[in-house]
C-alpha cells in the first residue's frame, strides 16, 4: 500500500497518509485541517483544542473485526446533551474504510451503505421501522448533535459543520443502523455492536492508575 | 495535573481529576475520566455538573437520615467477570407498594476500557447489571394490560413487577443527569438467574440485563471486610436451590415406574407358582394339653432356589389362632422358623361397624433351595376356642412384589420432596410480584 507523503502548507511538517483514499487529514503539529486536491494539500480550517475525552482508543490503535485487521486513522468527535461520542475512522486491511463508534465504552462497527429513498430528517419519528438488507430496524432515538472536532484522516471533507442530526436504529440482534443528516443527502451506515474484548485492540491509551 | 486540555494523542495519561465543590469547598474526585455527567458532593450533597469545569450546582438535596452508606465504599476496586471495576457512584432508590416503602441500593462501576456496569442490592440480594446492547421485544397482552413476557437473546422472561422508582439519595458520579426525587417507571421481567429491566424516564426507555449474585461473591470480588448482609426472603431472580428440572425429573420417574412394572410383569410370568402341598387340619383344645406339634407329609421343591409361600386359612370369628411353623429340609436338616397369627374381629360401636384382621394369612420365605421338605406345625388358639379347622397351602416359586413397592417409594419420595421444595420456593418468589400465586390452589396467578 502506498503511503503518499506531502508537506503541510501551513507549517511545512511532513504529512503521511496511512490510507491512500483519504480526502482530509489534520496536521499533527499545527492542527490545520488539510484537504487533498489534485495537485497538493490545501488548508481549509483549523481544529480548535478538543475537549479531554475518556475514550481508550487513539489514532494508530489496531484491532480486529472478525478476521479482518484494522487500524484507526482518524476520527470525528460529536457532542450531544447527554455527553459525547467518537466516530473513529478505521482502515480495514483490505483497504476499505469503516467506522468504529465509541459512546461511553459502547462499541459499534459500521460501514457506509448505499440505499435508495432514504427518509428525510423531517419524516422520521421514534418507533418507525425500516428494512435494509432484509434486516428490520426500529428508530430508537433521534439525536441533535454538535460537531466538536476532527483528528487524522477522513474519507471525505468534514470540517465546517455545526449542528447535525443522527438517527439511531436498533434491531433485535446486535445489528444497528445510523442515518446521518450532516449533508443535504442523508447517509446510511449499517453496523454491529461489538464487545471490547472481541476487538482485540492494541496500542490503546493508558489511564493513570489502571 | 493541569486544567488545560491535554493533546488528544500522545503520552499524556488521563488522570482522576481532583476538584473542589463550588458550594462547600470539599474535595471532589472525578474517577471516570470524563464519562460522568453529574457528580455529587459527599459533604454538602450538591449535585454538580461534571461536564462543567466549574462544577455548576444542578440540585441540592436534604438527607432525611444519616445512615445511608454504600456497603461498598466509593473508590473501591474489585474484579467482576475478569475485569477490574471501580465503584464511582451510589444511589438509593425506593418504591411504594400498597403503602409500604421498599428501598434498594445501586452502585455505578467503571473501567476506562470496558465502560460502565452496575450492581444493585436489596435485602442482601445482589445483581450484576449491564445495559442491553440488543433490543428486547415485549409480547403485548391481548387484553391491553401490561405485557406478560419479554424476549431477549432467544430467552423468554416473565413479567414480575412494574413500579415507580424514586431516587432518594445519590453519591459520587453518574453517567447520566441524576436528580433526587426523580421518578422512573421500572418494569422487571425474570428468567432466573437473570432479570431484564426496562426503565422509563420521560420518553426514554433504557433496557438492562442483570444476573443474580450472592453477597459472598461481591465480598470476595471487592475484598470487603466482614460478612455481607444476610439475604432475606426469596428475590425475584434468585436461582432456585432446586437445580433439577422438576418436569424432567417426573418424566424420568415415570420411565422408572414403567420399567418396574415391566420387571414385575416379567418376573410374574417367569414364576412357576407351583402348589406343592395342601392340607386341612383341625385344632382341638382337648388334644392340646401338652405340647402338640406335628409334622406334615414330605413335599418336594424342584428346580432353582426360589421363594416358598405358606398360606394359612382359618374361619376365625372374633378369635385368633397362632401357628408356630418350621419348614425343615429333610435332606440337610436346615430349618426356617416362623410364626403366623390368623385373627379376625368385628363389631359395632358408636362409630358404626368395624372389623380387624383377616381369616387368611400368607407369608413368603425367600431363597429356599430345592430338596425334600416338610412342615412342623405347633398350633395355639384363643382360650375361648374349643376347636377350629385350618388349612395350610404351600406354593413354590411365587413372585415377590414388595421389593418393587420399596423401589417405587424410594424413587417417589425424593421426587416429591424436590418438587415440593421447588414449588414452595417459586411460590415465595412470585408472592412478591404483581402476579401473586392464589391461596393454596393453582400454582399460577396469571390469567393467560
Amino acid at each position: 500500500m502506498t503511503q503518499p507523503v506531502a508537506n503541510c502548507p501551513n507549517c511545512g511538517a511532513k504529512i503521511v497518509f496511512r490510507w491512500s483514499s483519504s480526502v482530509q487529514t489534520v496536521c499533527d503539529f499545527c492542527k490545520s485541517i488539510l484537504v487533498r486536491t489534485d495537485v497538493d494539500l490545501k488548508k481549509v480550517g483549523q481544529v480548535a483544542d478538543l475537549p479531554p475525552d475518556s475514550s481508550p482508543i487513539q489514532i494508530n490503535t489496531e484491532g480486529k473485526y472478525g478476521n479482518k485487521a484494522f487500524v484507526v486513522v482518524g476520527r470525528i468527535l460529536y457532542e450531544y446533551d447527554q455527553g459525547g461520542w467518537n466516530e473513529w475512522h478505521v482502515m480495514m486491511n483490505e483497504g476499505t474504510s469503516a467506522w468504529l463508534s465509541d459512546a461511553q465504552s459502547e462499541y459499534g462497527l459500521s460501514l457506509s451503505s448505499k440505499s435508495q429513498d432514504l427518509p428525510s430528517a423531517a419524516q422520521i419519528h421514534v418507533g418507525q421501522q425500516f428494512t435494509w438488507n432484509n434486516q428490520p430496524y426500529t428508530v430508537s432515538v433521534i439525536t441533535p448533535a454538535h460537531y466538536r472536532g476532527v483528528e487524522g484522516e477522513l474519507p471525505f471533507q468534514y470540517w465546517d459543520k455545526t449542528d447535525v442530526t443522527f438517527v439511531d436504529l436498533r434491531s433485535e440482534s446486535r445489528k444497528f443502523a445510523t442515518l446521518d443528516y450532516s449533508d443535504p443527502e442523508p447517509a446510511l451506515y449499517l453496523g454491529e455492536f461489538v464487545e471490547f474484548d472481541d476487538l482485540k485492540l492494541k496500542n490503546l491509551r493508558s489511564f493513570e492508575g489502571w | 495535573m493541569s486544567a488545560s486540555t491535554p493533546p488528544l494523542s500522545g503520552p499524556t495519561k488521563p488522570q482522576a481529576k481532583a476538584l473542589n465543590c463550588p458550594k462547600c469547598g470539599a474535595a471532589i474526585v472525578l474517577r471516570s475520566f470524563g464519562q460522568a455527567e453529574t457528580v455529587v458532593c459527599a459533604s454538602c450533597h450538591s449535585i454538580l455538573d461534571a461536564k462543567d469545569p466549574n462544577l455548576a450546582i444542578l440540585q441540592q438535596f436534604e438527607i432525611k437520615t444519616s445512615d445511608i452508606k454504600p456497603l461498598i465504599p466509593l473508590g473501591t476496586r474489585g474484579k467482576l467477570r475478569d475485569t477490574d471495576y471501580e465503584v464511582i457512584g451510589f444511589q438509593r432508590r425506593s418504591t411504594q407498594v400498597d403503602g409500604t416503602t421498599y428501598s434498594w441500593r445501586e452502585y455505578v462501576l467503571f473501567n476506562p476500557y470496558k465502560g460502565l456496569r452496575y450492581l444493585t442490592e436489596y435485602n442482601g440480594h445482589w445483581n450484576d447489571i449491564s445495559i442491553c446492547k440488543v433490543l428486547p421485544t415485549v409480547d403485548h397482552n391481548m387484553f391491553g394490560g401490561s405485557s406478560l413476557t419479554a424476549n431477549y437473546l432467544g430467552e423468554t422472561y416473565k413479567h414480575f413487577q412494574t413500579a415507580d422508582a424514586n431516587t432518594d439519595f445519590v453519591l459520587g458520579e453518574f453517567p447520566w443527569q441524576v436528580r433526587v426525587d426523580e421518578k422512573a417507571t421500572v418494569t422487571d421481567y425474570v428468567h432466573p438467574p437473570r432479570v431484564l429491566s426496562s426503565e422509563k424516564l420521560d420518553k426514554e426507555v433504557t433496557w438492562s440485563i442483570g444476573e443474580y449474585m450472592y453477597g459472598r461473591e461481591i465480598w470476595d470480588a471487592f475484598r470487603l471486610p466482614g460478612t455481607p448482609p444476610e439475604a432475606m426472603g426469596v428475590y425475584e431472580n434468585q436461582p432456585s436451590p432446586v437445580t433439577t428440572n422438576v418436569t424432567g425429573m417426573w418424566v424420568a420417574f415415570a420411565a422408572f415406574a414403567m420399567l418396574l412394572l415391566a420387571l414385575m410383569a416379567g418376573f410374574d410370568m417367569r414364576a412357576n407358582k407351583k402348589p406343592v402341598f395342601g392340607q386341612t387340619y383341625r385344632y382341638n383344645r382337648a388334644d392340646s394339653k401338652a405340647e402338640t406339634s406335628f409334622v406334615t407329609d414330605v413335599f418336594e421343591l424342584t428346580g432353582r432356589t426360589s421363594t416358598v409361600q405358606v398360606k394359612t386359612y382359618a374361619p376365625v370369628s372374633n378369635h385368633w389362632i397362632y401357628l408356630n411353623y418350621a419348614l425343615i429340609n429333610q435332606d440337610t436338616g436346615q430349618a426356617w422358623d416362623f410364626g403366623r397369627e390368623v385373627s379376625y374381629y368385628y363389631g359395632y360401636d358408636s362409630d358404626g361397624s368395624w372389623s380387624e384382621g383377616k381369616q387368611n394369612d400368607e407369608v413368603v420365605l425367600p431363597s429356599v433351595p430345592p430338596g425334600h421338605y416338610y412342615l412342623r406345625i405347633e398350633p395355639e388358639a384363643d382360650p375361648s376356642l374349643a376347636a377350629i379347622p385350618y388349612t395350610v397351602d404351600v406354593t413354590h416359586d411365587v413372585p415377590v412384589f414388595g421389593i418393587y413397592g420399596i423401589a417405587f417409594l424410594a424413587l417417589l419420595v425424593p421426587v416429591v420432596i424436590i418438587s415440593f421444595r421447588s414449588y414452595t420456593f417459586e411460590r415465595s418468589r412470585w408472592s412478591e410480584s404483581d402476579h401473586p400465586p392464589m391461596q393454596l390452589s393453582s400454582s399460577s396467578g396469571d390469567d393467560e
